[in-house]
């Protein structure tokens, strides 16, 4: 069962040395893990629109989805016919390229960071050497073509969505990053796959002290990355209508949806790749473990979606400019301070330097409450 | 096989191609947002030749850097400027003359130098590993890398400089 996928592929690939020419039968070993992706991203993502629904529904005490089909399966489908028939509107004053080029860009590094992911032992389409900073440096790019969608609506509120969206991406990209590095400090490579090598059964790094709080900042910054509640900000629908895609419509609006939902579904396993060591686990398959561990993180997003409010943009900024990035640059030397040291004394010291700093950045970042003033004479009759 | 590396050839010249229309579209395109986004495909387009020559390490931090953090502070400034509305600005100025002496002069010193430089022309692709960078720039590399550290604390420095007497005109 464990290498079922990794058989089928084998499969293909003999068939197609067998009946085609060597040319083509490379090209068919190329596009295998691509068609792959292309199939298994947009059908990921249509099921996880259905998955938050009836989730948030649950956590809201409703039912949501379930007239089309049993428990609403087909919901996905129905909804796909509709956006694809839908008519396209364009507002008079957008700048047309770029208004048709952002929502088809913004899906291009959405579908290029799932090369990297190992869904599970032998299941990688690439084994890149840097694979994980390959994947930060695509999920970066999205930042730029939600601008260009922000911008070229010509709307006040898109642009505003926009404007917020930069201005979080920036924020967070630099913890975000950061977070990994420890890890990295730890394996020595970028690879994804000697990450999860590097966890074998239950070592994973999410049990030691910097992993704990790598795991996280990681995460935190991964749901603010992907614009999701509490960090929705850029298309926060109290504010402002729809942020950056409110002048989209049809096929063009369900494109930014499959990046976001994609890009969910990515993090997650990235988070779940680096610190709770991807594949390894006991018993089941490893692809099942990979996908049980994403799957958690992604239902560990919607509940912060059902359940937390957004954040005030000062907020925002300074939890994670004031918080997490001193907390990322502690957690780095802590790693190192760990790897050097020997088994039980360095569980202890990294998680002791780690508590005094969390609790000194909490005893820095409270809140000033104003005393409460009297008026002395206010009341003087 | 044949077909294969003649694919992979003209997908390298298709690279290339991109690349150079972006940077054309970069400095022509009277539209500052478009212009913006052309040197993105520009950036894009080398981060890509990057790949092709098997130097993933560069290529990724390229993208990861301009592309992700240079440009987003490009369009940031797009933003900040007040015709932000029109559609076209005027791209060029009265200085088209000497740029145009400057540029010849560092064409003229690039050839020359590519031509001086012996290329090692080997079989196989020298890959060279993140590991391997590292260990460069903290021993033979050292001071260039100490100096562009000063030097970014130094920028550092000065906009906390800049944006505090801001502040303080603010308050007087």
């Amino acid at each position: 069962m464990d290498q079922l996928f990794v058989h089928i592929d084998q499969a293909i690939i003999h068939w197609a040395q067998a009946v085609l020419p060597d040319w083509m039968a490379v090209i068919v070993a190329m596009k295998i893990p691509i068609v792959a992706i292309a199939i298994f991203g947009p059908v990921t993502m249509m099921y996880l629109t259905l998955i938050e629904r009836k989730l948030l529904a649950r956590i809201q005490n409703r039912f949501g989805p379930n007239r089309v089909g049993k428990f609403g399966l087909l919901q996905p489908l129905a909804d796909g016919v509709k956006m694809l028939t839908k008519e396209d509107i364009v507002p008079e004053k957008a700048d047309k390229i770029a208004h048709l080029l952002a929502p088809i860009l913004i899906v291009i590094p959405a579908l290029l960071v799932f090369a990297v992911l190992p869904f599970g032992r032998n299941m990688i389409a690439v084994d890149l050497n840097i694979g994980v900073l390959f994947f930060l440096a695509m999920s970066g790019t999205t930042t730029l073509f939600i601008f260009t969608a922000a911008w070229a609506s010509h709307n006040k509120f898109s642009l505003l969505g926009g404007m917020r969206s930069v201005a979080q991406m920036i924020s967070y990209e630099i913890p975000f990053v950061l977070s990994v590095v420890p890890v990295l400090v730890v394996v020595g490579s970028f690879s994804t796959v000697a990450i999860v090598e590097a966890q074998p059964g239950l070592h994973w790094f999410v049990f030691t002290p910097w992993g704990a709080v790598g795991f996280f900042i990681f995460f935190i910054c991964a749901v603010a990355e992907v614009n999701r509640t509490p960090f929705d900000l850029p298309e926060a629908e109290s504010e402002l209508v729809a942020g950056f895609h409110t002048e989209y419509s049809g096929m063009k609006f369900a494109l930014f949806y499959m990046a976001e939902f994609m890009n969910v579904f990515t993090v997650s396993a990235l988070v779940a790749t680096v610190f709770l060591g991807g594949w390894q686990g006991p018993i089941l398959p490893s692809w099942v473990w990979f996908l049980l561990k994403t799957y958690t993180l992604i239902l560990i997003m919607m509940w912060f979606r059902g359940t937390f409010p957004r954040l005030r943009a000062d907020q925002l900024m300074g939890f994670a400019w004031k918080f997490l990035l001193e907390l990322t640059f502690v957690n780095i030397i802590v790693a190192a301070i760990w790897y050097e040291m020997r088994s039980p004394l360095n569980h202890l010291t990294a998680a002791a330097i780690l508590i005094v700093t969390i609790i000194v950045l909490f005893q820095f970042n409270k809140t000033e409450i104003p005393k409460k003033r009297i008026y002395k004479y206010a009341y003087a009759d | 096989m044949e077909v294969l590396t003649a694919i992979s050839k003209v997908g390298i010249y298709v690279i290339f191609g991109v690349t150079l229309l972006g940077a054309m579209m970069a400095v022509t395109l009277r539209n500052i947002f478009h212009a913006a986004l052309s040197l993105a495909l520009t950036l894009i387009g080398v981060a890509a030749v990057f790949f092709v020559l098997r130097a993933e390490f560069l290529g990724a931090v390229q993208i990861l850097l301009y592309v992700g953090g240079i440009m987003i502070l490009v369009i940031f400034t797009v933003m900040l400027t007040t015709r932000i509305g029109d559609r076209t600005i005027p791209t060029s100025n009265h200085q088209q003359w000497p740029v145009l002496i400057g540029a010849l002069l560092l064409l003229l010193y690039f050839v020359r130098m590519i031509g001086k430089t012996p290329w090692p022309i080997k079989s196989e692709l020298a890959v060279v590993s993140a590991v391997q960078i590292g260990k460069s720039l903290v021993s033979t590399f050292i001071f260039p890398f100490e100096l562009t550290a000063v030097i970014l604390v130094a920028i550092l420095i000065g906009t906390v400089i800049l944006a505090k007497s801001d502040e303080g005109e603010e308050k007087s």
